[in-house]
Parts: structure tokens; C-alpha cells; sequence
């Protein structure tokens, strides 16, 4: 399989006034087409500024990020992105606010062709009787979906999701895993999830990549091997404790709070 | 909107206008105040009736300068924001200086604008009315702007859209409520500047030189009466920015409750 997304050895500093605030270095990061890794850490460890490296939003100091075998040196229209606040803009309908990367992004789609896709989408998500809805009308959860329909509006081949079910509550975010899982059989795309949650994480991807403390490097990479379509009821086998058991105590070398050698559960 | 709400739309606001108008009449009489202390509303048809057609004339000029000068401090001040709203740099530079501007008495201002455009009195009342209304434009583009999320401008710059893309599709309409917000201080303020023209430099034109006169000829009830009708047009434009606002920005308004 390609490596759609490959990040070698990457490292960014920001400029504060007390001087540089080092937040990567030596990121090592691969995702095959088609595969679906999360990356998890401590707070403030730099997994948002991962998202911005790979959107092309901004330049890392050195190393390189990959896209599609290109280097990435500035924005491409073949990304997706969603975040933590839904960001739709309040004075669009959902049906137009999931329309918008369309007016940026060159396309080959007509405007009905454009506006049936949208529909197409909004249904997958579960917002059918919603396209025009404000978004002031919608719900947490839903504001969630219609972002998530916007950001895959394009057909972008990388689908960047930066906490995206943080500020939702637990029913509202174990129902959106579930769309995420429909959306990806139907739409198939490459994604990075940044995300906090490890139950989350081993149940959405297919790769968890564990970032240290700030500085952040790759700390530990856990797989994920899919066996059929996922349920709710997978996250509460014996296999699924130990993940999640491996990847707190990563958490917890990463936070600093327990020795890097040994003391495994 | 119900019947009922219609309704008390428009009867509240009424019924507050006689409540005021009924007290003022009944302070008057109380005190025993003459017309030259104060006038009663009582007074005030007389006054109109007496001098309707001057009324007319200059309640016009009055409104056309204030809105000549009321729409280039939107055009103006919306420009000044969006250099500081985009530009760090120039917020720095610039806000201390428009303080102070807008800290100098406008009233001070009308002799030094008068002697520089001597006779120009449409000009210089107009420049006048946009002096004194532009800052609250200014500041508020420039706020609504240098605080816009920075994910509202990444979504679009993601996908490689330029400045003035983000501008005119996000920025822009985001601004919007703020912009009205400021509008509408900005209506009334610019009355103020027509009126100080007017008043404290008369040139025969305009409902402050009507005032003046009302004052040389110790004719009390018309300058009380000028005020009211500086008063109604300042809600009449106030309105009309209102109107404007739901039209361009009702997005940004949420039902009470």
C-alpha cells in the first residue's frame, strides 16, 4: 500500500516572549491510503499544530511532511478538515455551509450535481429534513455532522479531524463513532484523528500513535487490526482492555508520571 | 411574530411616549414654569403650526447632510477597521491617535472647519456629521475582525483560498451584528455633529439654525419644539438602520427564551 501521508523526523518551535517553546520534535508519522490512524498525548503536547503541518497551514522548522508522494509546502484543496467547534457559519443554511469548500476548490460538478451530493452526505450523516436548518437551529452533535459533511464535501484524499467529538456529550459522541465508521464504508478516506479519548481512538482507527510530552516525538505506535465492522459492544472485550491498558500507561510515561522502562500492566 | 406581540410592538412604545409626554405637562404646570424655563408639550402645536414650512425645509437639510455624513464615516470607518482588524501593526499606530480625535470636543472643531472651508456650510456640516460618527464604526469592524477564530479563517485557507476570499465570505458577514451594533450609535451621533454645525455656526440652513433663531427672538416654545423634531428624526433614521440590520444580519438575532 501507498504512503498517502509520510512526516519524518519533524521539528517546530513557536516564538513566545520568554523565547522558543519547542513543541515537536523527531515526529515520525506514516498513514497507508485508505488507513485511519489516531494520535493521542498529553494536553498541549502539539497534536493541533500536527493538524496545521499536515494541512499545509503552516511549515514545520525541519524535517518534511508528505502528501500523495509531494512535498507539502503550503495549503491544497485536497484536504478536509474538522475541529472541536463546528465553525459553520451562522448565516448560511446547513445545505450552503456544507456547499463551501465547493465555491474555493475548483470542481467538476455542476451546481445541482453539487447541491445533490451535499443532500447525499447530509442523509449518510443522519440530517436529512435539515438542509435548510440554520445552524442555530441544530444541536451539538449536529453541528458536528454537517462540519463533517462540509469537510468531505471535495473529495479530499485526507480527512483531518482535530478533536472533532471533544465537546460532545458521551451518548451524542458514541452515536457520531458509529456515523464515522458508515461514513467511512460509503466515502472511504485516509484520516488522522487527534483526539483524547482512547476509547475513541482504538475504536475509530486502525493505528493509535501515542506523541510524548512537549517536545512531542513518536512515543509508541499500537495497531489496531480490523476484524469486520466495529460495534460498541468491541470496546468491552478482554482485547480491548488490554489496549486500552497499554495506551494509559503510555499516557502516563508521556505525562511524565510513570517510569519509561517496565511497570507495564 | 403573534397578533399580540405585534400589538404590543408597537402599543408599548406608544403608551411610554404618553406616559412621558403627560408627566412632562404635569412638571410644567406643577412648578408653574414659564415657556422661557420650560415649555410644556402643550406648547409644542402651536410652535409647528405657526411654522410648518420652515420646518419642512430644514428638517430636510437637517437629515440629508446627517445621512451624507452618517454614510461616509460607514464607508470610512469600515475602511479604518479593516486595517486594523488585519493589520497588527497598524492597530498599534492607529488607535491612539483616533482616541485622541475622538476625545477633542467636536464643538471646539466647527470654528477651525468653518474657517478652513469658509461658506462651504453643506460641506462643512457634512464633515462635521461623518467626524463625529466614524469611531464607533472604526472600532467595531476592527474588533469584529482581529477576534474572528482562527479556525472560521482556516477552513477556508485549508483549501487554499486567498485574503480576500476569507474577507468576503467569512470575515465580512461575521462582522455584520457588530457593524449594525455601531450603526446605530453611530446614526445618532451624527445628528449631533449636523446640529452643532448648525447651532454653533448657523448659516440660515437647517434645524439648528431654526433653533438659533428661536433663540435671537426669545421664541421658547420653537426651539423646544426643534428638539422633539431632532428627536423624531434621530428615531426615524435609528429605525430605519434597525430595518437594515434584519434584512443583512436577522442570522445573528435569537428568538428571547
Amino acid at each position: 500500500m501507498q504512503e498517502l501521508i509520510k512526516i519524518k523526523g519533524v521539528r517546530h518551535a513557536y516564538q513566545t516572549d520568554s523565547g522558543p517553546l519547542p513543541v515537536l520534535d523527531g515526529l515520525e508519522l506514516s498513514v497507508p491510503e485508505g488507513g485511519f490512524v489516531a494520535v493521542v498525548g498529553p494536553s498541549g503536547c502539539g497534536k493541533s499544530t500536527l493538524t496545521r503541518l499536515v494541512a499545509g497551514l503552516m511549515k514545520p522548522d525541519a524535517g518534511e511532511v508528505w502528501l500523495h508522494g509531494e512535498q507539502v509546502r503550503g495549503p491544497r484543496p485536497t484536504v478536509g478538515m474538522a475541529f472541536q467547534n463546528p465553525v459553520l457559519l451562522e448565516w448560511r443554511s446547513i445545505l450552503k455551509n456544507v456547499l463551501l469548500p465547493l465555491e474555493i476548490v475548483p470542481t467538476k460538478l455542476s451546481r445541482k450535481q453539487a447541491e445533490e451530493r451535499a443532500r447525499f452526505l447530509l442523509a449518510l450523516v443522519g440530517l436529512e429534513g435539515f438542509e435548510d436548518k440554520r445552524p442555530s437551529e441544530l444541536s451539538g452533535g449536529m453541528r458536528q455532522r454537517a462540519s463533517l459533511c462540509r469537510a468531505l464535501i471535495h473529495q479530499p484524499d485526507v480527512l483531518i479531524l482535530d478533536e472533532p467529538f471533544g465537546a460532545l456529550d458521551a451518548f451524542t459522541r458514541e452515536d457520531l463513532w458509529m456515523t464515522m465508521h458508515q461514513v467511512k464504508e460509503r466515502e472511504p478516506f485516509t484520516g488522522v484523528l487527534i483526539t483524547h479519548d482512547l476509547r475513541e481512538s482504538i475504536f475509530l482507527a486502525d493505528q493509535v500513535v501515542v506523541l510524548s510530552g512537549r517536545p512531542a516525538r513518536t512515543q509508541y505506535v499500537l495497531d489496531v487490526p480490523k476484524a469486520g465492522p466495529r460495534t460498541l459492544d468491541d470496546l468491552y472485550t478482554p482485547q480491548a482492555a488490554d489496549r486500552l491498558n497499554i495506551l494509559r500507561h503510555q499516557i502516563q510515561i508521556a505525562q511524565g508520571r510513570a517510569p519509561a522502562e517496565g511497570g507495564a500492566s | 411574530m403573534t397578533a399580540r406581540a405585534a400589538f404590543n410592538s408597537v402599543a408599548v412604545p406608544l403608551l411610554a411616549l404618553v406616559v412621558f409626554l403627560a408627566f412632562w405637562e404635569w412638571l410644567v404646570w406643577f412648578k408653574g414654569w414659564p415657556t422661557f424655563k420650560m415649555a410644556a408639550p402643550s406648547d409644542l402645536p402651536p410652535a409647528y403650526s405657526r411654522h410648518w414650512d420652515l420646518f419642512l425645509t430644514m428638517g430636510w437639510q437637517t437629515l440629508w447632510r446627517t445621512v451624507a455624513g452618517l454614510l461616509l464615516a460607514v464607508v470610512f470607518g469600515t475602511l479604518l477597521g479593516m486595517i486594523m482588524g488585519f493589520s497588527r501593526i497598524m492597530r498599534d499606530a492607529l488607535y491612539p491617535l483616533l482616541v485622541g480625535f475622538n476625545a477633542i470636543p467636536k464643538a471646539t472643531v466647527v470654528p477651525i472647519v468653518a474657517l478652513i472651508f469658509v461658506g462651504q456650510h453643506d460641506f462643512n456640516t457634512v464633515l462635521l456629521a461623518f467626524m463625529i460618527s466614524f469611531f464607533p464604526i472604526a472600532v467595531s469592524v476592527s474588533i469584529g475582525l482581529s477576534t474572528l477564530e482562527p479556525e472560521y479563517r482556516d477552513i477556508l485557507r485549508a483549501l487554499g483560498a486567498s485574503q480576500a476570499t476569507i474577507f468576503w465570505k467569512i470575515a465580512l458577514p461575521k462582522t455584520l451584528p457588530e457593524f449594525f451594533g455601531a450603526l446605530k450609535v453611530a446614526a445618532t451621533l451624527a445628528f449631533i455633529g449636523t446640529n452643532l454645525m448648525e447651532i454653533v455656526s448657523p448659516h440660515g440652513r437647517g434645524l439648528g439654525a431654526l433653533f438659533d433663531s428661536g433663540r435671537t427672538n426669545s421664541d421658547f416654545p420653537l426651539m423646544f419644539a426643534v428638539l422633539i423634531a431632532l428627536a423624531f428624526l434621530g428615531i426615524v433614521l435609528y429605525y430605519i438602520v434597525v430595518a437594515l440590520e434584519k434584512i443583512f444580519a436577522g442570522w445573528a438575532e435569537r428568538s428571547p427564551g
